[in-house]
């Protein structure tokens, strides 16, 4: 078995690329959670008297409750005294324009290969940047605007659009939902909000980077999708951390709302810095995520591709309320050393005719534990209802584990769920076939894993799919010495 | 082309290479016959290089360099090729990307560019076309939900594009119908030229009506005990080894 043993050996000896710290002179607020935070922030944030209202609501739900215990792995203890809940870069005003952005931080996003400046800018694709606390720069905004688009950081919504982040914030994740999503309702920072008009479909992907630079920093984001009737967007998030030996925590809530006949296709490719090869450091990273099929005919599709953080902890999930409306979830895990991922989603079947479709494919190594664990719910009146679910696992080595928690509730006897499960090794065998063709062990994991996840790299945007191919084989790299 | 001296191979400390030597030239094609357990899959695993066998004596020179000495991958680039007894399957890896990649590995590995993409696609359809394999298949993933016959005849379709100088074919009739078996020696026979060679693995004489070879040997017991033409495969047809294993044991106890 010397072969397996090499594969993990130099997956555990891999480094993480995106590991460098930017230099930059930071407003950082002192660790602690009180409702002077609250207040602090949202004063700094220059909002409105409901928006505190509202934050401070969530900072009474998360008071009142606990860290879930339900989760087959040991959650470390958080000090939640010990975070900063508010670093950003500092600057004596608001960007106007690029120009204005401090050098350090274009180059910084430009080292993480998310060039700012639109000539530079991937053609086709509109980027939020988020460092640390806030949005730094968001590209091809006033090109999105002639079409009545609006994409821009969610402090900014809020000043610009407050009318619409009032009737849809916590629509879809309530400040009370979960011990993570009330701390994100308290203290959110940033984030990224998106409003499709009707009939409009969004010429080019949006999407949003968040690096977090500061050290004892959480980052709680908050993302607000809504696509107005008819409607169509296409949305990547892409997330870096520098390397550090203390955990940090990531927090984010996600809400998207989709009416009728509109369509929402939501892609992240999570590289967060995961912990070194013994566990130490790396991100918690612990996120709610939801839409809502509001319309008839709706559509909301999840593709994730997780590489990074030490323990990954969501559940994209989708409500599908409109009859005939459609909700997906495709999914690839990655775990190596003594990273954790307990992801999967939740399909609630409300309308008539409603579908739903999950496939997640998770690829332990080293000692890495990965978890699917979803829901799918069937409600009294979702006649005809169909659900199929896919849940791969494949394991490298013989240190790592799968694990798969599917739950299914159906009230509707006219309903279809399907629910199917693989665990595969990755074999000496299939290397050694490979070799004997020429290619070299590393290739050979690299083409294997790429055939194992190309349903789901599938569904991503096409400079993404390649992307995140490229950052699968980097994450396995250094399979055999 | 290839020299097997003296070679001694063990898998999970368990003797079973006990002193082969064989020569093969350019131009020649091998045949290795012998009883179940006498050596000869392994025979074909120790010279593409799986790991679970230990060489512990002798050498193997291909085309002059230590063959012993190089990863499978490198034998594979130096022009060696296994058609494998028990092809195995790679889920969502489609077969026409596979071979993709692994001729432009070859090709590096000898200084040459990867053939482009229209080239590639000639290459493939014209040995598709001689080794009658189905167009399907190509676009299928790795052997993946292929039929016994079928992974057999993409041993040969790979053999066909990678063009390696010397092919070895492990049981590459077992499991194979008649029309089945009759397309891979054609194939094979296609493939032949003056400047590769085979050692073609089998247990039946069947497949050596097809594919005519220069040379036959049988392997006993980890050596092997008797060469010939292919005459020798008729006389093994008709007679069984029990004869063979009956005249080395007698060879054996002389010594």
């Amino acid at each position: 078995m010397g072969n397996d043993n090499e594969i993990i050996d130099n997956i555990a000896n891999k480094e993480y690329e995106f590991g460098f710290v930017t230099d930059i002179e930071m407003d950082i607020l002192p660790a602690g959670l009180n409702e002077d935070t609250i207040r602090y922030i949202s004063e700094k944030k220059k909002e409105p008297e409901w928006l505190l209202e509202w934050r401070l609501k969530g900072f009474q739900a998360f008071r009142k409750q606990k860290l879930p215990e339900w989760q087959n792995f040991t959650l470390p203890s958080i000090d939640f005294q010990k975070i900063s809940y508010y670093a950003a870069p500092r600057n004596k005003k608001k960007y106007n324009s690029l120009d204005e952005v401090d050098p350090e931080l274009l180059a910084t996003f430009e080292k993480l290969g998310i060039p700012l400046s639109e000539q530079k800018a991937l053609a086709g694709v509109a980027v939020d940047a988020v460092f640390d606390s806030i949005s730094v720069a968001t590209t091809y905004k006033e090109k999105l605007k002639e079409l009545g688009i609006i994409f821009c950081s969610f402090g900014e919504a809020v000043q610009e659009h407050p009318e619409l982040v009032k009737k849809y914030v916590g629509s879809v994740v309530p400040y009370s939902d979960n011990i993570f999503a009330a701390l994100n309702a308290a203290v959110f920072s940033d984030g990224s909000f998106v409003y499709i008009p009707k009939g409009v479909r969004c010429p080019m992907e949006l999407s949003t980077y968040f690096r977090i630079n500061t050290e004892n920093t959480g980052q709680f984001e908050r993302t607000l999708i809504i696509a107005d009737e008819g409607s169509y967007v296409s949305y990547l998030e892409g997330c870096t951390a520098p390397m550090r030996d203390e955990n940090q925590l990531h927090a984010a809530v996600v809400e998207l709302i989709a009416m009728g006949n509109a369509e929402i296709k939501y892609s992240t490719v999570q590289n967060w810095y995961p912990g070194d090869k013994d566990g130490k450091g790396g991100i918690y990273n612990f996120v709610t995520k939801r839409g809502i099929c509001k319309g008839d005919n709706a559509k909301i599709s999840w593709t994730q591709v997780e590489t990074g953080s030490a323990i990954t902890w969501k559940y994209p999930s989708v409500i599908l309320q409109g009859d005939n409306s459609t909700g997906e979830f495709y999914s690839v895990a990655v775990t190596r050393n003594k990273q954790i991922a307990d992801t999967g989603t939740k399909m609630h079947h409300i309308g008539r005719n409603t579908r739903s479709r999950i496939i997640s494919k998770g690829i332990s190594a080293g000692e890495g534990q990965n978890s699917y664990r979803g829901l799918v719910q069937i409600g009294p009146k979702a006649d005809e209802a169909r659900n199929f679910t896919q849940c791969d696992s494949l394991l490298i080595g013989d240190r790592c584990g799968a694990h798969t928690f599917p739950y299914i509730e159906s009230k509707n006897n006219s309903a279809t769920v399907e629910h199917e499960a693989t665990t595969s090794k990755i074999g000496e065998d299939q290397i050694f076939y490979l070799n004997a063709r020429g290619i070299d062990s590393e290739k050979a994991v690299a083409l294997i894993i790429n055939g194992y996840v190309r349903e789901v790299l599938n569904q991503l945007p096409m400079e993404f799919a390649v992307e995140a191919q490229k950052l699968l084989s980097i994450t396995l790299e250094g399979s055999v010495g | 082309m290839l020299i097997i001296k003296n070679l001694h191979a063990e898998v999970e400390e368990k003797q079973i290479l006990k002193g082969i030597n064989l020569e093969v030239k350019a131009g020649e094609v091998h045949a290795i016959m012998g009883p179940n357990g006498s050596g000869k899959s392994s025979l074909a695993s120790v010279l593409a290089g799986r790991e679970s066998y230990q060489v512990t004596q002798g050498e193997v020179k291909f085309h002059g360099k230590d063959l012993l000495d190089m990863s499978p991958e490198d034998r594979a680039r130096e022009g060696l090729f296994l058609a494998f007894q028990y092809p195995i399957e790679i889920p969502g890896v489609s077969n026409v990307n596979f071979l993709k990649t692994a001729l432009a590995e070859i090709r590096q590995y000898r200084g040459l560019p990867p053939l482009e993409a229209k080239e590639f696609l000639k290459l493939s359809r014209e040995k598709q076309k001689l080794v009658e394999f189905d167009a399907q298949l190509v676009n299928r993933s790795l052997n993946e939900g292929f039929s016994g016959g079928e992974k057999k005849r993409n041993e040969i379709f790979q053999l066909a594009m990678l063009e390696p100088s010397l092919a070895i074919l492990d049981e590459t009739d077992s499991g194979l119908d008649i029309d089945a078996l009759r397309i891979v020696s054609q194939g094979v026979n296609k493939l032949r030229s003056k400047d590769n060679a085979f050692i073609i693995i089998t247990h039946y004489q069947r497949l050596l009506e097809y594919i005519v070879p220069d040379f036959v040997h049988v392997l006993y017991n980890g050596r092997i005990v008797k060469s010939g033409t292919k005459d020798l495969a008729l006389e093994l047809e008709e007679k069984g080894y029990d004869w063979l294993k009956e005249e080395a044991r007698e060879k054996a106890e002389s010594i």
